[in-house]
C-alpha cells in the first residue's frame, strides 16, 4: 500500500539532506502536491514540509526591500502592509490562487515549482525581477525567478534544490504594478489567460519611465512582452494598441479546454492594456 | 510503514492521534476521529466542503496532510457551537432556511465563521467572495448570503 | 378534504417553522452516505475503463487477489447476465439489461469511465492498490461522442441489436438511433402558410451534471441468510431495493434500504451504481462492503443530462398570434438508449395555446456516460430552442416578448400538444406578476464603458408527477406526534410533512417530528423526484393525519361516552360539538393519547395512495445581464424566478427551489459542459474545470410566487423543484441578444464563444 513517510525538518540543513533522497517532495502549502498524490499523478517516496524551518514562512521587510518565506500563504502576504503597498500586484495574483481556504496555505514557491504557465503569482514576480535563493546539495545560488520554470511541471532546480525564499528591491519611487488574469467565473478557476505588469512613471504625474510585462497561461512558461513600446508614453491609445499587439505577438498559446488559442492570444492583449493602466494609475500615486 | 503520531488540539481537546503519510487532515478527522462533520465533495480543494480552521486560518482539510497538523489548534464543524447554544451563523442558516441538502453546509458555515472573526462587517460583494471556495449546488447561494450578512449584524449588536 | 376554501384559517401551512432535521445538519452530525459505517466493514473500489469504446478481450484479476488484504474481486461475471426488459425506471423509460451493464460492463465498455471490476479490501489504500493489479485486455474501437455524428449512417455502431424504433418499415440496419417518437396538433406545414412573420433557427445545448456536491455512497452487508441491508445516499429507498433485487437476482423481501441524509440529486440519483456492486463484494467476502465515488468517479462514471440539437419553426401573424410550430430534437442518451425524448418533446410549446404544432425528435445514443434524470428532464434542452425563438419572434414582430407570450398564452381550457387539456393552470398569472414586478419596471442602467447590458425572459413548463406514496402519523404517548415519509427529503420536505400534519390536527409543528423510514418501516413510495413529493406524498401524509384526527375524536367520544359524531376537533384539542352533546372539558391529544390503552390501544393512520391529478408548473424568468466586448465574459446583474407554485407550505424553501433551479440554469446557460479529448476522454472531471456557479457569480436571487391552488391536493400544492431550470437558458440567451444584439444558439454561452460570436457580428 503506498504512502510516503513524512518528516517536517526544523532546518535548512536538514531539509537539504532529506531532499536528496530518491523521491524525496517539498511540501509548503500542500496544494498542488496533495491533489497530484491523492490523484496518482505523483508518488513521492518522502513528504519533506519545509514550514517548520526558521524563515520559510513570513515576510521581512528589510532596508533593501522585502524577504519573502518561500512558503509563505498567499493570505499571508496580503496581510503584509508594507508589502500590499509596495507590490499590490504580486499580492493580488497570489491572492487569487483557488478559494479562500487555498490562500490560506498556498504558497509563492509552490506556485512556482508547480510550473504550471497559468501560475497566478508568477507574472508579477517576473515583471519585478524577483529573485529566488535556491537551496541544495552544492549549497546557496539565486536565480531570477522567470528563470525556474522549464516547461509545463518542470522547473530548473537540481534534485535536492528548493527555494529558501525571495527577495524583493525596495520599489523606486513611482513605480508599481498590477496583475490581471481572466477566467471564465469569478473564482476558483485557473487563469486562461494572466498579465503582471510592473511600471514606472518619471514623477507621479509623468509618462512611463521603464515597463516590464510578463504574461501567463500563454505559452509553456510564462512569458516576457516587449514593452518598450509603451515607454516614455502616458499610456495613451496609440501606446495601449501597440502593448495590445506586441503582447499577442510573444503568444503561442495551446488549444485546450479552458480556451483556444485564437481567444487566448486576444484577450492576452485586452489584459495586458488594462494591467498595465492599472499599474500606471497606481504608479502615479506612489 | 512508520505512523507519524500527533498531538493537536482539536475543537479545544488535546487530541493524540497516529496517521500516515498519505492520509489528509480530513481523512484523519472522518476516518480516525469519526469526526464526520466536515464532508468530502471534491478531495482536491475544489469545494470547501472539508473546510476547517487551523490556528485560526481557513483551509481545506483536504488540501493538509494530517502529520501537518502537530502542535496546531484546530476547529471543525463539531466544535463551532458552544454546547448545545448554536452559534450565530448557525441559527441564522436554520432561521433563513439556508440549506436545502445541508451537505456543504458544515463547510460552508466554517468559512463564514473564518470570514466574521476576521472581517465583522462584510459587504454583501465581501461575502460572496470569501465564500466562492464553498461550493453549494442546492440554494444558488441567495439565503446562504442572507444569514451570514444577517448573523454579522446580529454579532455586531444591530 | 381540502383546506382551500376561503373560510379555512391556516395556521401552519404558509408559516416559516425550523426545519426538523436543521440543527443536526448545522452541527455537522447529520449521517449522509459517506459518513455511515458498520463494524467490520471493508471498502470497495471501482476499475474504469480508460477507453471511450473498446471490446474487453480478457480481464485478469489474480494479482488483485493475491494482494495482502485483498477480500473480494468481482466482475460482470459475479452479476447475473439479465436479458432485455423495458421498465419505466427513474424518471424515464429503461431497460434492465441496460441498467445491468451501465453498473459494470461485460463484453464491450461504452464510454471513458464505465465500470470493469471492482475489489473490495481492508482499506481504501488497499483497494485502489489492487485495482492497478488487475489487467484489463481491450481492443480499442472508433468512438463517436457528438448526438449529430451518432445519427449519421457512418458512425461507429454501439449496440449491434439497437434497431431504431418508432419508424415505418422497421429497420433492419443496426443505428445508434434507439428511438423517433412524434407529437402533433393540427397541421403545422400548411398552417405557416397563415403566417406574416416565420423565424427558423438550429440550436445545440452541451451535456451538464447535476453536480450535487455529494458523491455516491453506500454501506451494503449481506449476510449469510442470503439477506441484505444498504445503508446510502439516494432519491428513493424503494427505487434501491427494487434495483438492486433485479440486478442481483435476489427477492424483494431480501433487502432492506436505510436511507441515509442525501447531499443533493436533482435527478442523478435516481438510479443505482455503487449498490449493486457492493452487493456482490459483500456477498463474495461475506463482509459488510463501504463504496463510495471519488468526485472525478462521479463526473465520468455517473449519468449527466443530454445535451442536445434542435431544430425549430415558428411562424406568427403580424399581430403576434403564434399560427404554426415545428421542433425537431435530437437528444443524447449517453451509452444506453434512455433520453428524456418524450418530456422534451412535450414541454417547450406547453406554455401556448396552439393549433398546428408538430414536434418530433430520436433517443441517441453515443459513447458517454448514461443519462440520468435531471431536474425536468428533457425540458430545458427544447425549451432554450424555442423560448429564444419566441423571443427572435419578438424581435422581428417588434413586439415585447411578454406582450407576446400574453398573446399566445395557454389558459384553462387550452388542448396540449401532447394530448391534454390543461385546467387550474398558473401560466397566465405569472406573465402578470412579471410585468408588474419591480424588475421588469426598473430600468436597466448604463453598461460601464467597453460593455454591454440587456435584460431577456424566457418562459417554462414542467408537468409534476404524483405516483405512489406512503406516509404514517404515529401518535407518541406524550401526546407528541411522529410522521413517517417514504421519500427521502432532499430539500426540507420534513419541515413541510410536518407543517401540513400539524395543520390537519391543529397542533404546534414544534410538538411534530418528521422522520422518513426505511423500506420496512412505511409503505411503498416511488422515488423523490418528478416533483412530486410535497404533492404525492404530502397527500398521503395529510391522510394519514386526518386518520388520525378522526381517531381522536372517536377516542374522546369513547371517554366522554357520547357518540363520535358529537366530537369536533378544534385547535388541537377536542370539543363536544353544541349544547346537546354534553358539557366536558376539552381533551388534548396528550389527555387522548395518555388514556389510548382504554380506549382501544394505540393511535396511527397510515396511508399508502397512488396520487393523482398533479397540477403542471409554469415558470417565468428575467434577467439582466453585462457583457464584456472584449473578452466575452458574462455577469448577470439582477435575476428574477417567478412561478405558479400552487399552494406554498413552506415559502422559504419553495423560494429555495427556484433560487437554486434559476441558478442550475445560469450555470448550464453560461459555462457548465462536458469537454471531451478527441479520443473520447472526458477532459474535466472535477469541480476546477466543470464550472458550476460560485458565491460570487451571482447576485441575489429574487423571487415571486403566484399561488393558484391545485384543487386536487388537500392544500392546493403543485409541485415546484423542477419548472425553475427550464426557464434559465432562453432568459439568459434573450438578455444576450438584448444586449448585443448577438443570437447565441449554441449553450454554453462561455467567454471564447461570446468573444467569437461579438468577432463575427462586427465582420
Amino acid at each position: 500500500m503506498y504512502a510516503p513517510t513524512f518528516a517536517a525538518p526544523q532546518s535548512v540543513d536538514e531539509a537539504v539532506r532529506m531532499l536528496g533522497a530518491d523521491g524525496a517532495k517539498p511540501l509548503s502549502g500542500g496544494t498542488d502536491l496533495i491533489v497530484q498524490l491523492k490523484s496518482g499523478r505523483n508518488r513521492p517516496a518522502a513528504v519533506v514540509d519545509l514550514k517548520k524551518i526558521p524563515g520559510l514562512v513570513g515576510v521581512e521587510e528589510t532596508s533593501d526591500g522585502f524577504v519573502i518565506g518561500a512558503a509563505t500563504a498567499g493570505a499571508q502576504l496580503g496581510e503584509h502592509a508594507g508589502l500590499v503597498a509596495a507590490y499590490p500586484g504580486i499580492v493580488e495574483g497570489a491572492e487569487l490562487i483557488g478559494s479562500t481556504q487555498v490562500q490560506g496555505r498556498a504558497s509563492l514557491a509552490g506556485n512556482l515549482c508547480n510550473a504550471s504557465p497559468a501560475a497566478d503569482s508568477i507574472p508579477c514576480l517576473a515583471a519585478a525581477g524577483a529573485i529566488a535563493v535556491v537551496v541544495g546539495p552544492n549549497g546557496e545560488r539565486e536565480m531570477k525567478v522567470s528563470e525556474v520554470p522549464a516547461g509545463p511541471g518542470r522547473t530548473n532546480l537540481a534534485k535536492g534544490e528548493f527555494i529558501k525564499c525571495f527577495k524583493l528591491k525596495k520599489p523606486t519611487a513611482n513605480s508599481s504594478d498590477a496583475y490581471l488574469r481572466f477566467i471564465p467565473r469569478t473564482e476558483m478557476d485557473i487563469a486562461v489567460v494572466g498579465a503582471g505588469v510592473n511600471i514606472t512613471r518619471d514623477g507621479s504625474s509623468g509618462p512611463i519611465k521603464s515597463a516590464t510585462v510578463w504574461l501567463g497561461a500563454v505559452a509553456p512558461t510564462i512569458v516576457e512582452v516587449d514593452a518598450s513600446c509603451i515607454v516614455g508614453t502616458s499610456l495613451d491609445d496609440a501606446a495601449l494598441a501597440k502593448l495590445d499587439a506586441a503582447a499577442q505577438s510573444v503568444c503561442n498559446p495551446i488549444d485546450d479546454k479552458r480556451g483556444t488559442v485564437e481567444y487566448r492570444t486576444k484577450v492576452a492583449g485586452v489584459l495586458a492594456r488594462r494591467a498595465a493602466t492599472i499599474a500606471f494609475k497606481r504608479a502615479g500615486e506612489r | 510503514m512508520a505512523k507519524t503520531h500527533v498531538t493537536a488540539t482539536i475543537n479545544g481537546e488535546e487530541t493524540e492521534f497516529l496517521c500516515d503519510g498519505q492520509q489528509t487532515m480530513l481523512d484523519v478527522l472522518r476516518d480516525e476521529m469519526g469526526l464526520t462533520g466536515s464532508k468530502e465533495g471534491c478531495g482536491s480543494g475544489d469545494c470547501g466542503a472539508c473546510s476547517i480552521l487551523v490556528d485560526g486560518r481557513l483551509v481545506c482539510s483536504c488540501l493538509m496532510f494530517g502529520a501537518e497538523a502537530e502542535g496546531t489548534d484546530i476547529m471543525t464543524i463539531e466544535g463551532m457551537a458552544d454546547g448545545d447554544k448554536l452559534h450565530p451563523l448557525q441559527q441564522k442558516f436554520l432561521e433563513h432556511a439556508a440549506l436545502q441538502c445541508g451537505f456543504c453546509t458544515p463547510g460552508v458555515l466554517v468559512a463564514s465563521k473564518a470570514l466574521l472573526d476576521k472581517n465583522p462587517n462584510p459587504t454583501e460583494e465581501e461575502a460572496r467572495y470569501w465564500l466562492a471556495g464553498n461550493l453549494c449546488r442546492c440554494t444558488g447561494y441567495d439565503k446562504i448570503i442572507e444569514a451570514v450578512m444577517d448573523a454579522a449584524a446580529e454579532m455586531r449588536g444591530e | 378534504m381540502n383546506y382551500l376554501g376561503k373560510d379555512v384559517e391556516l395556521k401552519v401551512v404558509g408559516t416559516r417553522p425550523i426545519r426538523p432535521d436543521g440543527v443536526e445538519k448545522v452541527i455537522g452530525r447529520a449521517a449522509f452516505g459517506a459518513d455511515f459505517r458498520v463494524a467490520g466493514m471493508i471498502h470497495g473500489k471501482v476499475l474504469r475503463s480508460p477507453h471511450a469504446h473498446a471490446r474487453i478481450k480478457s480481464i485478469d484479476t489474480s494479482k488483485a487477489e493475491a494482494l495482502k488484504g485483498v477480500r473480494a474481486v468481482i466482475t460482470a461475471n459475479d452479476l447475473p447476465n439479465i436479458p432485455s426488459e423495458e421498465a419505466f425506471v427513474g424518471e424515464g423509460p429503461a431497460n434492465f439489461r441496460d441498467m445491468s451493464l451501465n453498473t459494470i460492463a461485460r463484453d464491450k465498455v461504452l464510454y471513458d469511465g464505465h465500470a470493469v471490476a471492482a475489489v473490495a479490501a481492508t482499506s481504501p489504500s488497499i483497494a485502489e492498490e489492487a485495482l492497478r493489479l488487475i489487467d484489463v485486455e481491450y481492443e480499442v474501437l472508433p468512438n463517436v461522442i457528438d448526438v449529430e455524428e451518432a445519427m449519421k449512417p457512418d458512425a461507429p455502431i454501439l449496440h449491434d441489436d439497437l434497431f431504431t424504433q418508432g419508424v415505418d418499415p422497421k429497420p433492419t440496419k443496426a443505428s445508434n438511433i434507439a428511438k423517433r417518437m412524434e407529437f402533433k396538433l393540427g397541421d403545422s406545414a400548411s398552417a405557416f402558410s397563415k403566417a406574416d412573420v416565420i423565424v427558423e433557427r438550429k440550436y445545440k445545448t452541451a451535456p451538464v451534471h447535476q453536480a450535487y456536491i455529494e458523491p455516491h455512497a453506500c454501506v451494503v452487508s449481506y449476510g449469510a441468510d442470503g439477506q441484505a441491508q444498504i445503508w446510502c445516499s439516494s432519491q428513493g429507498q424503494f427505487m434501491v431495493r427494487a434495483y438492486c433485487a433485479k440486478l442481483l437476482g435476489m427477492d424483494i423481501a431480501d433487502i432492506r434500504v436505510f436511507p441515509l441524509e442525501i447531499g443533493g440529486g436533482f435527478g442523478g440519483k435516481t438510479l443505482v451504481y455503487l449498490e449493486p456492486l457492493a452487493l456482490a463484494l459483500s456477498r463474495k467476502s461475506g463482509k459488510p462492503v463501504k463504496m463510495t465515488m471519488s468526485r472525478e468517479e462521479v463526473f465520468r462514471g455517473s449519468g449527466p443530462t443530454s445535451g442536445g440539437a434542435i431544430n425549430v419553426k415558428i411562424g406568427a401573424t403580424k399581430n403576434g398570434r403564434i399560427v404554426a410550430a415545428e421542433c425537431e430534437v435530437m437528444l443524447q442518451a449517453g451509452a444506453f438508449p434512455g433520453s428524456p425524448i418524450g418530456p422534451a418533446l412535450m414541454t417547450p410549446f406547453a406554455m401556448y395555446d396552439l393549433s398546428d404544432v408538430t414536434i418530433w425528435g430520436y433517443d441517441v445514443v453515443s459513447n458517454r456516460p448514461k443519462v440520468a434524470a435531471y431536474r425536468a428532464p428533457g425540458a430545458p434542452v427544447s425549451t432554450f430552442a424555442t423560448e429564444s425563438a419566441v423571443d427572435e419572434l419578438a424581435k422581428q414582430l417588434d413586439m415585447d416578448p411578454l406582450e407576446l407570450r400574453l398573446i399566445n398564452a395557454a389558459k384553462d381550457g387550452t388542448k396540449a400538444v401532447y394530448g391534454p387539456t390543461l385546467k387550474d393552470i398558473g401560466f397566465v398569472e405569472t406573465l402578470e406578476a412579471a410585468k408588474s414586478s419591480s424588475h421588469w419596471n426598473s430600468p436597466l442602467g448604463d453598461a460601464a464603458p467597453g460593455k454591454r447590458r440587456g435584460r431577456g425572459m424566457a418562459s417554462g413548463f414542467w408537468f409534476n408527477i404524483g405516483g405512489e406514496s406512503s406516509g404514517a402519523t404515529y401518535v407518541n404517548e406524550d401526546g407528541t406526534i411522529t410522521v413517517v415519509s417514504g421519500n427521502p427529503d432532499i430539500g426540507g420536505s420534513r419541515a413541510s410533512m410536518g407543517m401540513m400534519a400539524a395543520e390537519v390536527l391543529g397542533m404546534d409543528v414544534k410538538d411534530v417530528r418528521t422522520v422518513v423510514g426505511d423500506t420496512t418501516s412505511v409503505g411503498f413510495s416511488f422515488l423523490t423526484g418528478g416533483s412530486r413529493v410535497t404533492f404525492a406524498t404530502g397527500m398521503a401524509v395529510t391522510q394519514s393525519a386526518e386518520m388520525v384526527r378522526d381517531e381522536l375524536c372517536k377516542r374522546a367520544a369513547l371517554l366522554w361516552e357520547i357518540p363520535a359524531e358529537a366530537v369536533e376537533w378544534k385547535d388541537g384539542k377536542a370539543y363536544p360539538a353544541g349544547e346537546n352533546a354534553g358539557k366536558f372539558d376539552p381533551l388534548t391529544i396528550a389527555d387522548i393519547a395518555g388514556k389510548s390503552a382504554r380506549t382501544g390501544g394505540p393511535i396511527t393512520g397510515k396511508a399508502s395512495i397512488n396520487a393523482q391529478g398533479a397540477g403542471p408548473g409554469y415558470a417565468t424568468h428575467i434577467c439582466d445581464l453585462e457583457v464584456d466586448e472584449e473578452t466575452g465574459h458574462t455577469t448577470v446583474l439582477r435575476y428574477t424566478a417567478i412561478q405558479d407554485v400552487g399552494k406554498a407550505i413552506h415559502p422559504s424553501y419553495v423560494e429555495g427551489q427556484l433560487q437554486g433551479g434559476a441558478v442550475q440554469g445560469i450555470g448550464w446557460a453560461l459555462n457548465e459542459e462536458y469537454v471531451y479529448t478527441k479520443d473520447g476522454r472526458l477532459d474535466n472531471a472535477g469541480f476546477l474545470d466543470y464550472r458550476i456557479p460560485v458565491a460570487s457569480d451571482l447576485p441575489m436571487i429574487e423571487t415571486i410566487l403566484v399561488e393558484v391552488p391545485n384543487p386536487r391536493h388537500p392544500f392546493g400544492v403543485k409541485g415546484v423543484g423542477e419548472p425553475p431550470i427550464v426557464p434559465p437558458m432562453a432568459a439568459v440567451a434573450n438578455a444576450m441578444e438584448n444586449a448585443t444584439g448577438v443570437r447565441m444558439s449554441s449553450l454554453p454561452m462561455s467567454p471564447p464563444r461570446v468573444r467569437a460570436a461579438l468577432d463575427a457580428s462586427e465582420g
